[in-house]
C-alpha cells in the first residue's frame, strides 16, 4: 500500500503523519526532538507506522471508527503488549551498552562484580517489566528513558548494596549508556514484536478470538510503502532531505489546517519557539503570514519555563489558571524574564492561579498582535500547536477574538499538534501525484 | 573578476563585477582624500545621503563625508556591532538608530575610517534633508562634538503628494540666504553659479545611465539585482561622486556591462558568480541589512530570487518620474532633488511607486525588509503592504532585520520567512484553480 509521510521537526517535539492514497490519515507519531533530528525522524516515522497498523487492524475487522468496544479492548491489550515488547528490546540494548562501558582504570578491580550486578539489575528490570505495562497501569511517561531510568536507579541501588559495590559505578555506566540507547531508534522488526505481543495476549488470556488474530496477521502482511516524504519545521534544514522533500512549516500549517477544517481562512499556530498568524484562501493556499521575529517571547517554551519555575507539569498550568477569578495584569512575555516576573508577583502576594491566568492572557495578546499584522481574523479561525491544548490559553483566545472580531467559528482539533505534519503528508501525496506546489518542480 | 579574500577559517573566492572593482578604487581614493584632508588643506563637510547637495559642496571645494556611508562600511566590515555597544555604553538607548550609534561609537574609538586612517573632524555640518527626525538629533550630537558651523536646510514633507511652487521658493530662499553664505564663510570660496551648472550637467549625464541600469530590471531575465547589486550601483550617485567625471565613467562602464548581460541573456552577478535560473522576481521595500549582507543576499540567489526593483535605490533621490538635475535651474533643481527623496514621499505616493514597480517590472510580489531602528522607512510599512497586495493581487511578505546592529539579524528566522514566501509564490502560481 502506498503511503505518504509528513514530518514536522519542531523545536520541542517531532511529529509524523502517515497518509494513504485516499487522503486518510492512518498513523500518527510524536517524540521529543532531543536535539537529534535524524533520530527523531526515525523514531517518529516508526511510531506512525505502529499507529498505522492499528488503523489497518480496525479496517480488517470493519471497525475503522473504533466503535466496537470488544475490538477496542483487544487493541488496547495488543498495544500494551507491543509496548512491552518494545520496552524489553530497548532494555536488551541498554544492558549490552552498559556492559560495554565497563572499561578503564575505574573498573580495574571490580569489573566482574559490576558486570554481575548489571546482569542482576537487568534480570529484575525484565521481571517487573510486565507489571509496568499491565492493564490499567498509568505510566508517567511513554519515553523509554523515563520509564527505564527511574526503575534502574532504584533497582541498581539495591543490587549494589547487596553486592557490596559502590552505587556510583552502576550509575556511571547507566549515564554513559542511556543517551546512546535513546538516540538509537529501535531496530528490531515491528512485525516480530506484534507477533510476540499477540502470543503474549494469547497466553495471558487463554486464547485470542481467531477472527481477530487473523485480522491482525492480515493487517501485518500489508506492506507500507513509503511513496513520498515531506519534511517541515525548523529542523528541516539539518536533514538529509533533498529540496523537493522540504516545505516551509507555514505552508504546511496552512494546508494542514485547511484539511482539518476546509472553511479555515485564518490559522494561529503557537509552537515551542514561534507563533504564526497565517491567512489561507479557500484551497488552503497561504495568502499572507506573520510570525514572531528573533524573540520567542510568548511562545510555548515560555509556558515551559513557567512550569519549571513553579515546579509543575506543563499540562497542569492551564487547569490551575482556569481557577482564577481575578487574572493579574501582565504585559511582558519575555521568556528570559519569566522567572523574575513570576517570583516578583508571588512576593507581592498574588495568587498562583491569578498570575498564571495573567500570563496566559499575555501570551494570547501577543498572538493577537501577530494575527492582526497578518491581516486579522476571518471566519473560520483554526488554532493549532501545542498551546492549543491549554484550556486557559483557549479561554483567553476566545474572549479576545470575540472582543476584536465578533462571532467567529473557532476550530481546535484534539490532534492539532499534528497540523504541520498533516500538511506535509498532503504535500507528499500531491507531489507523488505530480502536483508540485510550493517548490520548484 | 575574481578576488580572493581570507577569513579566519578559509579563503573564500569572491567574484565581482569589473564595475564593482572600479567602484572600490573610487571609494578607496575618496577615503584617502578624506583622511588626508587636513594634510592637504582640504575642508570637510559632513552631510547625509538623502537629498545630499554634492554639487553645491564641490563648488566650495569641500570634501563630502557621509556618516551613514561610514556606518555602512563599518557594518560590512563587521565593526559596527562593537561601535553600537560603545555608543550604548555612553548612554544611547537600544532604540536609537544604529547608523547613529555606529557613528558615535566609531568616533569614541578613534574615528578610524575603512582605510585604517583617522577620519577628519568636519568643518561644517550640512543637513539638507529633514524628513528624518533622527538626522536632526544626529547632527546635534555631532555639533556638540565638533563645535563647528551647522547648516540646516529644511525640506518640506510631501504630505499632499506633490511639490508646490511655494515649497521650491521656500527652499531656494534658504539656499540663497542661509546655506550658500554659510558655505562661503566656512570654505573661504566665493560661490560661482556657473561652476554649479557644470557639475549639475555632469550629474544629469550619470543619472541618465543610472536610470537605464535600474530600469534594466524590467527585462525578463533581469540582468541586475536591483537591491543587493543596486546598493553598489547607487553608491557613486548618492555619495561623493555625483557631478564628477568619475561618476559619468562608472555608469557608462556599468551600462555597458548591463547591455552585455542583456545581449547574452545573463542574470545578475552574485558574490558566487553569475546567478542561476531566475525563479522569482521581487520588488523590495526598505533598506538592507549590512552586518550579514552576503549571507542575506545568498538567501535570495540560492533560491533563484532576483530583486527587479527596490525602493532603497531611491533613498538619495528619485529619478523614476523624469527628474534629472537641471543646469538651467540650478537652485530650483537642488530643491526638487531634496524633495524627491523616497522617504520624503507620503505613504500613498510610496504605495503608488511600489504598485507601479510590481506591474512594470512584472514582479511576483513585494517583500518588505522592515528595519528595527529606522522609523523613516518602517512607519506605515504594514499598511503599505496590505494596500499593494490589494491593488496588485500579488503576494507580499514581511521580514525584520536592522541596518548595522548584528544583534537584530536572526538568520534562521529570516531564512524561514523567505523560504516560506518563495514557496508561497510557487504555490500560488501552480495551485491556482486546484481545489484541495
Amino acid at each position: 500500500m502506498r503511503t505518504f509521510v509528513g514530518i514536522d521537526l519542531g523545536s520541542t517535539t517531532t511529529k509524523a503523519v502517515l497518509m494513504d492514497e485516499n487522503e486518510k490519515v492512518i498513523g500518527r507519531g510524536i517524540t521529543n526532538s532531543r536535539s537529534n533530528y535524524a533520530t527523531a525522524v526515525k523514531v517518529v516515522t516508526q511510531e506512525a507506522a505502529v499507529d498505522a497498523r492499528f488503523t489497518l487492524f480496525r479496517r480488517e475487522v470493519g471497525d475503522e471508527e473504533g466503535n466496537s468496544a470488544e475490538v477496542e479492548e483487544f487493541l488496547k491489550d495488543l498495544e500494551r503488549s507491543f509496548r512491552l515488547e518494545q520496552f524489553l528490546e530497548q532494555l536488551d540494548d541498554l544492558e549490552k551498552t552498559c556492559i560495554e562501558q565497563i572499561v578503564g582504570e575505574r573498573f580495574a578491580k571490580v569489573e566482574e562484580g559490576v558486570k554481575q550486578a548489571l546482569v542482576e539489575t537487568f534480570v529484575r528490570l525484565r521481571k517487573e517489566a510486565a507489571a509496568l505495562f499491565a492493564p490499567g497501569v498509568v505510566r508517567k511517561s511513554d519515553f523509554f528513558r523515563d520509564i527505564a531510568g527511574s526503575r534502574y536507579l532504584a533497582i541498581a541501588e539495591d543490587v549494589a548494596r547487596d553486592a557490596g559495590l559502590a552505587y556510583d559505578l552502576l550509575l556511571n555506566v547507566y549515564d554513559k549508556s542511556i543517551i546512546a540507547v535513546e538516540n538509537r531508534p529501535p531496530s528490531g522488526s515491528l512485525s516480530d514484536k506484534f507477533h510476540a505481543a499477540l502470543k503474549r495476549i494469547s497466553q495471558e488470556s487463554g486464547g485470542v478470538d481467531p477472527l481477530m488474530e487473523q485480522a491482525v496477521k492480515t493487517a501485518l502482511d500489508i506492506e507500507l510503502e513509503e511513496t513520498y516524504l515531506v519534511g517541515t519545521g525548523y529542523g528541516r534544514v539539518t536533514l538529509p532531505f533533498s529540496k523537493e522533500h522540504i516545505r516551509s512549516e507555514i505552508l504546511c500549517h496552512g494546508l494542514g489546517a485547511h484539511m482539518m477544517y476546509p472553511q479555515t481562512r485564518t490559522v494561529l499556530d503557537i509552537g515551542g519557539q514561534d507563533t504564526k498568524g497565517i491567512q489561507v484562501d479557500p484551497a488552503g493556499i497561504v495568502e499572507n503570514f506573520q510570525m514572531n521575529d528573533r524573540c520567542a517571547a510568548g511562545c510555548g517554551r515560555y509556558l515551559g519555563y513557567i512550569a519549571d519555575e513553579m515546579n509543575m507539569g506543563l499540562h497542569e498550568l492551564g487547569p490551575l489558571a482556569m481557577k482564577s477569578e481575578k487574572p493579574a495584569r501582565i504585559n511582558s512575555t519575555c521568556t528570559v524574564f519569566a522567572g523574575a516576573e513570576l517570583r516578583d508577583r508571588l512576593a507581592l502576594g498574588e495568587a498562583r492561579e491569578d498570575i498564571l491566568a495573567g500570563l496566559h492572557r499575555a501570551i494570547i495578546l501577543r498572538a493577537m498582535s501577530i494575527i492582526s499584522r497578518s491581516g486579522g481574523i476571518a471566519d473560520e479561525f483554526t488554532f493549532t500547536g501545542g498551546v492549543a491544548k491549554n484550556q486557559a490559553a483557549v479561554r483567553e483566545l476566545k474572549k479576545l477574538v470575540f472582543e476584536n472580531y465578533g462571532e467567529v467559528t473557532i476550530n481546535i482539533d484534539p490532534d492539532s499538534i499534528y497540523t504541520g505534519a498533516l500538511g506535509g503528508a498532503e504535500f507528499a501525496r500531491r507531489a507523488a501525484e505530480g502536483r508540485v506546489e510550493g517548490i520548484e518542480a | 573578476m575574481r578576488v580572493t579574500t581570507s577569513t579566519a577559517k578559509q579563503p573564500v573566492e569572491v567574484i565581482k563585477d569589473a564595475s564593482m572593482v572600479k567602484q572600490k578604487e573610487m571609494m578607496a581614493a575618496h577615503f584617502d582624500r578624506l583622511t588626508n584632508a587636513k594634510e592637504n588643506g582640504d575642508k570637510v563637510a559632513s552631510t547625509f545621503v538623502p537629498g545630499n547637495l554634492n554639487e553645491l559642496l564641490m563648488c566650495f571645494d569641500l570634501v563630502n563625508n557621509l556618516p551613514e556611508v561610514n556606518a555602512i562600511q563599518s557594518g560590512l566590515r563587521r565593526k559596527s556591532g562593537g561601535f553600537v555597544m560603545e555608543a550604548e555604553k555612553s548612554g544611547h538607548s537600544e532604540d536609537v538608530c544604529t547608523y547613529v550609534k555606529s557613528d558615535i561609537g566609531m568616533m569614541a574609538k578613534g574615528n578610524i575610517g575603512p582605510n585604517g586612517k583617522e577620519l577628519p573632524s568636519p568643518d561644517v555640518l550640512l543637513l539638507s534633508y529633514t524628513g528624518c527626525f533622527t538626522f536632526l538629533k544626529w547632527f546635534e550630537l555631532l555639533r556638540e562634538q565638533y563645535k563647528c558651523e551647522t547648516i540646516f536646510l529644511q525640506t518640506p514633507y510631501m504630505a499632499d503628494g506633490k511639490v508646490t511652487p511655494n515649497m521650491i521658493q521656500y527652499m531656494v530662499k534658504q539656499l540663497k540666504e542661509d546655506v550658500i553664505p554659510k558655505l562661503e564663510k566656512v570654505s573661504g570660496v566665493k560661490f560661482d553659479i556657473d561652476r554649479l551648472r557644470e557639475y549639475l550637467r555632469k550629474s544629469a549625464k550619470a543619472e541618465d545611465d543610472l536610470v537605464y541600469i535600474l530600469q534594466s530590471g524590467k527585462h525578463k531575465r533581469s540582468p541586475i539585482d536591483a537591491y543587493f547589486g543596486g546598493i553598489y550601483y547607487i553608491g557613486p550617485i548618492f555619495g561623493a561622486f555625483r557631478g564628477t567625471d568619475d561618476a559619468i565613467e562608472y555608469y557608462k562602464f556599468l551600462r555597458q556591462e548591463v547591455d552585455q548581460r542583456i545581449a547574452a541573456g545573463l542574470g545578475p552577478v552574485t558574490p558566487e558568480g553569475p546567478m542561476g535560473e531566475e525563479k522569482y522576481r521581487l520588488v523590495v521595500e526598505g533598506p538592507p541589512n549590512y552586518t550579514n549582507f552576503r549571507q542575506f543576499w545568498k538567501m535570495f540567489y540560492d533560491e533563484g530570487a532576483t530583486v527587479v526593483a527596490s525602493s532603497y535605490t531611491k533613498v538619495g533621490g528619485t529619478y523614476d518620474f523624469g527628474f534629472r538635475h537641471d543646469p538651467d535651474r540650478p537652485l530650483e533643481t537642488l530643491a526638487e532633488y531634496c524633495l524627491g527623496v523616497y522617504t520624503n514621499r507620503s505613504l500613498p505616493m510610496r504605495i503608488d511607486m511600489l504598485v507601479d514597480y510590481i506591474n512594470e517590472y512584472q514582479a511576483d510580489g513585494l517583500l518588505i525588509n522592515s528595519i528595527k531602528s529606522c522609523n523613516s522607512f518602517s512607519a506605515g510599512q504594514l499598511l503599505m503592504m496590505r494596500e499593494v497586495e490589494k491593488r496588485t493581487g500579488k503576494p507580499a511578505a514581511f521580514i525584520e532585520t536592522d541596518l548595522v546592529d548584528p544583534r537584530y539579524f536572526s538568520a534562521a528566522n529570516v531564512k524561514n520567512r523567505l523560504e516560506s514566501y518563495f514557496q508561497m509564490i510557487e504555490q500560488k502560481r501552480s495551485g491556482k484553480g486546484v481545489a484541495a
